[in-house]
């Protein structure tokens, strides 16, 4: 499919310091990215069509949209459980905002010293965090919802401290590294000219350091939000009480339910749930692609 | 002061900031950061101690007992290697889910990486409407891990689904693919490839970094398209296919919403989607066998360990690193 034919006679008639523009064929190209768009968006488009289907047309109009357009599944979904999926996407709104913020500080603290600060064991404890990195977090599951019971804090006044305090301590080695990068590409002649403005660590953190990390803080945010809203292992493990599930786990309730009926609905909330994300999205495309890009090729 | 400590522009580099620290008093400053330094970092230190490392031993310590959830601490029993002897004698099931994940791991992400490189390639050519096509590619990777898709995945692999509905269109009659054990973790891998996005972004950006002068000299060489890739694009490129090789193959073997969605929990239908962290959490959480789930999660992380070790080996041999200024 990628290998297409070489066109013996593009290259002696290029100019010879110009890049050859070539794919010769611009037309099968983009009608074979067309044909993947297709594939990679089928799914999704199915997925809000069935959801604005009645229920009539989910069993017999197979097609990928409806006929007619019904928006009665959103209403059925969203009170299908004793408690109404409002207080489910309050619940995943408000873990994934604190896990914004949570992120936010303390990587970049961490960020600070690992880039700017010279202390000892400095390169041991950058070494340990790198090694975090690729620790998967079902290893460590279990001791933590042991540890967490212990203190009381699973199923307690506020179910949520067991999924935000790891958020709170840097534990996201990842936004750590992204954020040490970022911040080493920031001229160190500007500490140096705070310095001599008499500004210790903390005033170049403050007024340095801190306003020209926005973009890392920015990406650092959006990718948090996201990987938190559609996080589900942590979720299903420490959330225990109906009234205090977020989306994806209430999502799974409709799994129980698997009667024909309940797939409208559970199509509806799907959709209602992926919204967010989508929207981000479309705000943030390119930050999101070269967000990628930062913390992936460098190192 | 503001004179003595003018920064020197011929002694930039490593050496500066200790000679400014010198000069200021004797290793005050440099004591002062040292200070400064663990503030900064104790939020990330604390974390380290109390999210990482203490849970990480105490499982090592419970995966040499019987612990549940369920009898307090002082009355766990340590059982020496029982867990362990149980992992690799006595328990089929947990033999099942290693195979299960390999698998997975082994078809779902040459492929996947295949598609990214592949649609990556297809991208590069520089023109326009690249950004839009390469973020409708990426939007898969943002969304695909969620509860949401996975529900729409199955229902899609379902007798009713949308699958099914095409297969009809060339007059074949499909069936619920995500019921049948032989076909369930295949559902699961075309979702894997479906989110090849990410990693595409990735050796988009490979691509990008690739001198324009190699392929002009390889092509005043009379080397065709095909060599070109061989013997330009894909040494120049394996730096980025080694990362992506690594943390695909990482990922793959952590696979866990989709198959729990997909059966609602249980590895099913007969356990043919029995993904090794879903049965580590089966058997932690829902049988309660902490301390089995432990010795299990500390023999996934040698694994993984392990595997990545073996990549980092090998790599020398196939990953050229150009003695590019990045590096």
């Amino acid at each position: 499919m990628v290998t297409v034919t070489p066109t013996t006679a593009a290259p002696t008639t290029a100019p010879p310091n110009a890049r050859r523009r070539p794919g010769g064929r611009p037309v099968l190209r983009l009608l074979i990215l067309v044909a993947i768009v297709a594939v990679v968006l089928y799914p999704l488009i199915w997925m809000v069509g069935t959801s604005l289907k009645s229920q009539e047309e989910i069993v017999n109009n197979v097609g990928l949209l409806p006929e007619r357009f019904t928006p009665g599944n959103y209403t059925a979904g969203w009170s299908n459980f004793d408690v109404s999926f409002g207080r489910f996407f309050l619940n995943s709104a408000m873990v994934s905002l604190l896990t914004v913020v949570g992120n936010g500080l303390s990587c970049l603290l961490a960020a600070y010293a690992f880039a700017r600060l010279r202390f000892r064991l400095r390169g041991m404890w950058f070494a340990v965090m790198i090694g975090t990195l690729l620790l998967p977090q079902h290893v460590l599951i279990v001791p933590q919802y042991i540890l967490f019971r212990t203190l009381g804090l699973v199923g307690g006044e506020w179910p949520y401290l067991p999924l935000l305090i790891p958020q709170f301590l840097a534990t996201e080695a990842f936004f750590v590294f992204l954020m040490v990068q970022f911040m080493r590409g920031v001229p160190r002649e500007l500490d140096e000219a705070a310095r001599i403005d008499g500004a210790g660590p903390f005033g170049i953190f403050r007024h340095i350091i801190l306003p020209l990390s926005r973009p890392a803080l920015v990406t650092t945010a959006i990718f948090s939000f996201i990987w938190t809203w559609n996080d589900f292992f942590r979720q299903l493990v420490f959330l225990s009480q109906l009234e205090d599930y977020t989306v994806p786990v209430a999502l799974t309730l409709f799994i129980d339910s698997t009667s024909q009926s309940a797939v409208g609905p559970m199509f509806a909330m799907s959709v209602l749930s992926l919204l967010p994300v989508f929207l981000f999205f479309v705000a943030f495309q390119r930050m999101l692609v070269e967000g990628i890009n930062t913390s992936g090729i460098k190192g | 002061m503001a004179l003595t400590t003018a920064p020197d522009p011929t002694r930039r580099g490593p050496g500066s900031d200790r000679a400014h620290a010198e000069r200021r008093g004797p290793g005050r400053f440099r004591h002062s950061e040292g200070l400064a330094g663990y503030v900064f970092l104790s939020p990330w230190l604390i974390g380290l101690m109390g999210v990482t490392a203490i849970p990480m031993l105490l499982s090592l310590y419970l995966s040499f007992t019987n612990y549940d959830i369920l009898t307090p601490f002082s009355e766990v029993e340590w059982v020496g290697l029982a867990n362990y002897e149980r992992m690799f004698t006595a328990d089929p099931s947990y033999w099942h889910a290693v195979r299960v994940t390999l698998t997975f791991a082994l078809v779902a992400v040459p492929l996947k990486l295949a598609a990214a490189l592949g649609v990556a390639l297809l991208l590069n050519r520089a023109w326009r409407g690249v950004g839009l096509f390469r973020g409708l590619f990426y939007l898969p990777s943002l969304l695909g891990g969620s509860v949401a898709l996975a529900i729409v995945w199955v229902n899609m692999f379902n007798r009713d689904g949308a699958f099914n509905s095409l297969l009809s269109l060339f007059g074949i009659t499909g069936k619920p693919w995500v019921n049948d054990p032989d076909w369930a973790l295949e559902t699961l891998m075309v979702l894997a490839i479906w989110q090849f996005g990410a990693p595409m972004v990735i050796f988009l950006a490979g691509l990008k970094q690739v001198p324009t002068e190699l392929y002009e000299a390889a092509s005043v060489d009379g080397a065709n398209r095909f060599r070109q890739f061989r013997n330009v694009t894909l040494p120049m490129l394996s730096p980025v296919i080694f990362f992506n090789l690594v943390l695909e193959t990482i990922n793959g073997f952590q696979g866990f919403t989709a198959a729990f969605v997909l059966s609602n929990g249980t590895g099913g239908p007969v356990d043919s989607t029995l993904m090794y962290t879903l049965n580590l959490y089966i058997t932690g959480f829902t049988d309660l066998n902490m301390g089995y789930a432990s010795a299990m999660a500390w023999v996934f992380l040698l694994a993984i360990a392990v595997i990545t070790a073996v990549f980092f080996s090998t790599g020398r041999f196939w990953v050229h690193y150009s003695d590019g200024e990045d590096r």
